[in-house]
């Protein structure tokens, strides 16, 4: 029989693996959609500083897909390894998808990355560009493939359960599940916007530098003007996606809110803002409220209800706090994101743009922001689907693989120290990539071109570890 | 109806394809690595890396294909086999990361190389080894109970396991060298020759021995290579074998340059089909069958029209790619950016 510490080990075990994970795949799909912009923009206006920013972000970009690439291939696997029941019991369904991801999606990175890394004196120009669009389309279809798999475990449809298994019955319902599209867009929006900071903040630390640094200046402003975009729509989905919830999941949604039940003579749910929501006595302490403004947004009427966590069984419920303070960390990120982004839209009115240094300052400071909101979005999501791992079906005690406690632990603190290495190895060799001068040593010449050295970085090839003390 | 009844054996060769391309693919890119120990100077290394650099995570995607395969076409399979090989299978994919990052900052650095250099060479033979070890597990066989794993955590280990585990690393290796013989010249090329020739004749003498220690210690197997009209036509495998493995080594003395790696391969998918040999129609032995661990008709044959018009396209373009980086990998030259 399986031990409760295992089933939490291997749960604590896939959270761990698969939130690494999901770093670099965000990190990819917003930076080969850049890449290809800036590819795009140098072919057709010929300006060098797109060249170089493509040279400057192109190295950074091998090394987070590296790490993507390694940290997925645990992933493929552990849903054999430490979910068997699901595997056995969903495979027909979720094991589908997986393939069909590895068909459309990895094969067409994994083939076309090789020349668009090391192939620019190789093919012609257009060739590479035709690589760079197909690694970067490669990310967009990989997304939309594991999220359909995901969107179907949240909300299940267009399938039958013969002898227990989950049977297929019409593919188009089971990928086009009720949550897909919005998580879909909003997974998407979030790498856009992961990567938009990123790169704000690799500009401004830059500008910080070197204000006239023409590179510098163009990625800021272009990191800007994503942002400016990409937020308002991204919480225009995330409320969509949010009506969405309340429909499919209801419990999820409301340990989202924080929301216990109606309290005696209130009517209407109230927004709340920040607490300490207590399982054990069911209410939510120090709460900081605003009435009926939860009403108007989930049912667009100030007295309208939705249904507390007290009308669930116990046993169906998430882990309320876990969810109600990972839901708030990542609106309450997106809503600063959003002052960042009018904050830029302002400045480059005013002409200030490149000229205010505190505001280059904070978005060194917020390079990050992206990152944690959308892996907040993730805890949100997974974490408010338990018990179930297929939502209200299946539960994830059923899930699990006949493993033993010892076996679990020991994969585990694999991982852990591993990961811990290899976060560290990459964190420290990105960190050397950004400080480069992004109009400095690159050199010139593009794909195919004859001013082309032989080893296309040859220039900044002396090794990073020496970069230290140039910069320093 | 007689094509649904087929979908599970049809797919079994469609999965089947997909490992040997991984087995012979990655394996050239992982014998790179095991054959690192032997060539000592930093150029070159860098041109042994260099000559799989830009092909390595599209050889490895054919893994995941075989998983994720095996996971959709028959979840059964994969179900029982990935938790009952959780060890080896975390080994490798532990491993895999060592070798799959060591691509990627071996280049970026000088003052660490010798450290990368131990990364690549250590995480490439690590994840061999334990995939032999889990081909060892498999062919011993696992228990199971009510369509789940019922064994224990160390239930794959045993001498056979660690000898095929060894085999592995062997088999690999000559694959590596074969493959760096075409892509290298001159005095460099002659080392790969060098050798070449031990690990192949250790390769044959491993998988004769596998070849003799399955059937005796399984008497499933030993019935269907030594009872009667099976054993006249399965008399064909050890003689391919033997005459593979001697136009070999004549290539590896004669120095034909790219047949040896051709009949490396064809080894290779010999020891594949005498693994299918040996298991038709059981997929997990003794009792479970290709058509009980299989999907629903529904899923298999959804999933074959995408996998019948896909891999001719992905192999029409990881063809491209190669030719884009064919030719003689040179020192100092290497097209890492
Ligand atoms: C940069 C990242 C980012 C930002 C700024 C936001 N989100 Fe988000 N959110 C994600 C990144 C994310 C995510 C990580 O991508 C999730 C997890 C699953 C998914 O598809 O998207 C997610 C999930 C997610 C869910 C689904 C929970 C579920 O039912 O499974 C809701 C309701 C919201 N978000 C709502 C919002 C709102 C109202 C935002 C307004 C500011 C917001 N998100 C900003
Ligand atoms: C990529 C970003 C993701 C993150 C950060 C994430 C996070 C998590 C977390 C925190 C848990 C544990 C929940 C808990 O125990 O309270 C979990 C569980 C799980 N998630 Fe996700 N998840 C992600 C994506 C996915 C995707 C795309 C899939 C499926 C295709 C998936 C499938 C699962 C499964 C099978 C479990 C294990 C069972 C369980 O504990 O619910 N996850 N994930
Ligand atoms: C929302 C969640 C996820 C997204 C958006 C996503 C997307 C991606 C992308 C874009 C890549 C390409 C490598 C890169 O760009 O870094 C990748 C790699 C990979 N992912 Fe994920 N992934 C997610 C979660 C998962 C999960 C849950 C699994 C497990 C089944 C998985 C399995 C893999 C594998 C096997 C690779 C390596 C493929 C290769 O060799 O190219 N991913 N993922």
């Amino acid at each position: 029989m399986l031990g409760l510490e295992a089933l939490d080990l291997a749960r604590f075990q896939f959270a761990f693996t698969v939130s690494f994970h999901i770093i670099f795949p965000a990190f990819s799909i917003g930076l080969a959609s850049y890449l290809m912009v800036l590819e795009g923009l140098w072919l057709k206006t010929g300006k060098e500083v797109y060249h170089n920013l493509y040279r400057f972000w192109i190295r950074i970009f091998a090394v987070a897909f590296g790490l993507g690439v390694v940290s997925g291939v645990v992933m493929a696997y552990e849903f054999g390894t430490n979910w068997s029941g699901f595997a056995e019991k969903a495979g027909d369904i979720t094991g589908v998808l997986l393939t069909y991801e590895v068909l459309t999606a990895f094969f067409l990175e994994a083939g076309f990355l090789g020349i668009m890394l090391f192939g620019e004196s190789r093919v012609s120009k257009r060739l590479h560009f035709f690589a760079t669009c197909m690694v970067a389309i490669g990310t967009l279809i990989s997304a939309t493939w594991i999220l359909a798999s995901n969107s179907w475990m949240q909300t299940p449809a267009g399938f039958e359960i013969i002898d227990g298994r989950f049977e297929p019955v019409s593919w188009l319902q089971i990928i086009f599940n009720p949550s897909f599209p919005y998580r879909l867009l909003h997974m998407v929006l979030a790498a856009f916007i992961s990567v938009s900071f990123l790169v704000g903040g690799v500009g401004g630390y830059h500008l910080l530098r070197d204000r006239t640094d023409p590179a510098a200046r163009k990625m800021f402003s272009m990191a800007m003007w994503m942002a400016v975009v990409a937020l308002p729509i991204q919480i225009m989905v995330g409320d969509a996606h949010g009506l969405n919830t309340l429909e499919h999941q209801p419990a999820k949604l409301a340990a989202m809110e924080g929301y216990w039940g109606p309290q005696p003579g209130e009517t209407g749910v109230p927004l709340t803002l920040f607490g300490m929501p207590d399982m054990d006595s069911a209410t939510t302490h120090y709460a900081l409220e605003v009435p009926n403004v939860a009403s108007l947004y989930l049912t667009h009427s100030l007295h309208g209800e939705i249904r507390g966590l007290k009308s669930f069984p116990r046993d169906e419920w998430p882990d309320v706090p876990l969810v109600f303070w990972s839901f708030r960390i990542m609106v309450g990120l997106g809503v600063a994101m959003l002052g960042m982004g009018v904050l830029g839209l302002f400045l480059r009115w005013r002409h200030k743009l490149y000229e205010s240094r505190w505001f280059h300052r904070l978005t060194v400071y917020t390079l990050p922001a992206g990152f944690i909101a959308l892996v907040a979005g993730w805890v949100t999501t997974e974490g408010g689907r338990q018990p179930w791992v297929i939502y209200g079906l299946m539960r994830t005690v059923d899930a699990a693989s006949p493993l033993h406690v010892g076996s679990v632990a020991a994969s585990l603190s694999g991982f852990v120290v591993v990961y811990a290495i290899i976060f560290g190895i990459g964190v420290y060799y990105i960190t050397k990539l950004v400080r480069m001068e992004p109009m400095g040593a690159i050199p010139e010449g593009g794909p195919g071109h004859e001013r082309q050295p032989k080893r296309p970085f040859s220039a900044v090839e002396h090794d990073l570890d020496d970069t230290e003390e140039r910069h320093s | 109806m007689s094509f649904e009844f087929d979908l599970p054996v049809i797919w079994l060769f469609l999965i089947g394809f997909a490992i040997a391309m991984y087995v012979v693919m990655d394996g050239f890119s992982l014998g790179v690595g095991i054959l690192f120990p032997f060539v000592k100077p930093d150029d070159h290394r860098d041109v042994m890396m260099n000559s799989v650099a830009p092909v390595w995570d599209g050889n490895q995607t054919w893994m995941i294909l075989g998983g994720a395969g095996l996971y959709g076409a028959f979840p059964l399979a994969y179900a029982v086999y990935l938790p009952a090989m959780y060890l080896p299978l975390i080994l490798m994919v532990l491993a895999l990361i060592f070798r799959g990052i060591a691509f990627e900052f071996r280049f970026k650095s000088t003052r660490s190389r010798p450290f990368f250099d131990a990364v690549f060479s250590g995480g490439s033979m690590i994840a061999t080894f334990s995939q032999g070890v889990v081909l060892g597990g498999i062919i011993q066989g696992v228990n199971v109970v009510d369509r789940q794993y019922s064994g224990g955590a160390f239930d794959w280990l045993s001498p056979f396991s660690m000898f095929t585990g060894l085999a592995l690393v062997l088999g690999y290796g000559l694959l590596g060298a074969s493959w760096l013989i075409v892509k290298t010249e001159g005095g460099l090329q002659r080392r790969f020759y060098y050798l070449a020739r031990p690990f192949a004749i250790l390769l044959a003498v491993a998988m004769a021995v596998v070849s003799i220690w399955t059937p005796l210690a399984n008497s499933r197997i030993f019935d269907i290579w030594f009872t009667m009209p099976n054993m006249l036509w399965l008399a064909v495998m050890p003689i391919l074998f033997l005459l593979l493995v001697y136009s070999i080594i004549k290539g590896i003395i004669e120095r034909h340059e790219r047949l040896i790696f051709v009949k490396s391969i064809a080894l290779f998918v010999l020891g594949l089909v005498g693994l299918v040999i040996s298991f038709f129609p059981l997929i997990i032995p003794p009792s479970i069958t290709v058509w009980e661990a299989a999907s629903s008709s529904k899923s298999q044959s959804f999933l074959i029209v995408g996998y019948c018009v896909l891999i001719p396209v992905i192999m029409a373009y990881t063809f491209y790619s190669y030719r884009v980086f064919r030719g003689k990998v040179r020192i100092g030259e290497g097209y890492h950016h």
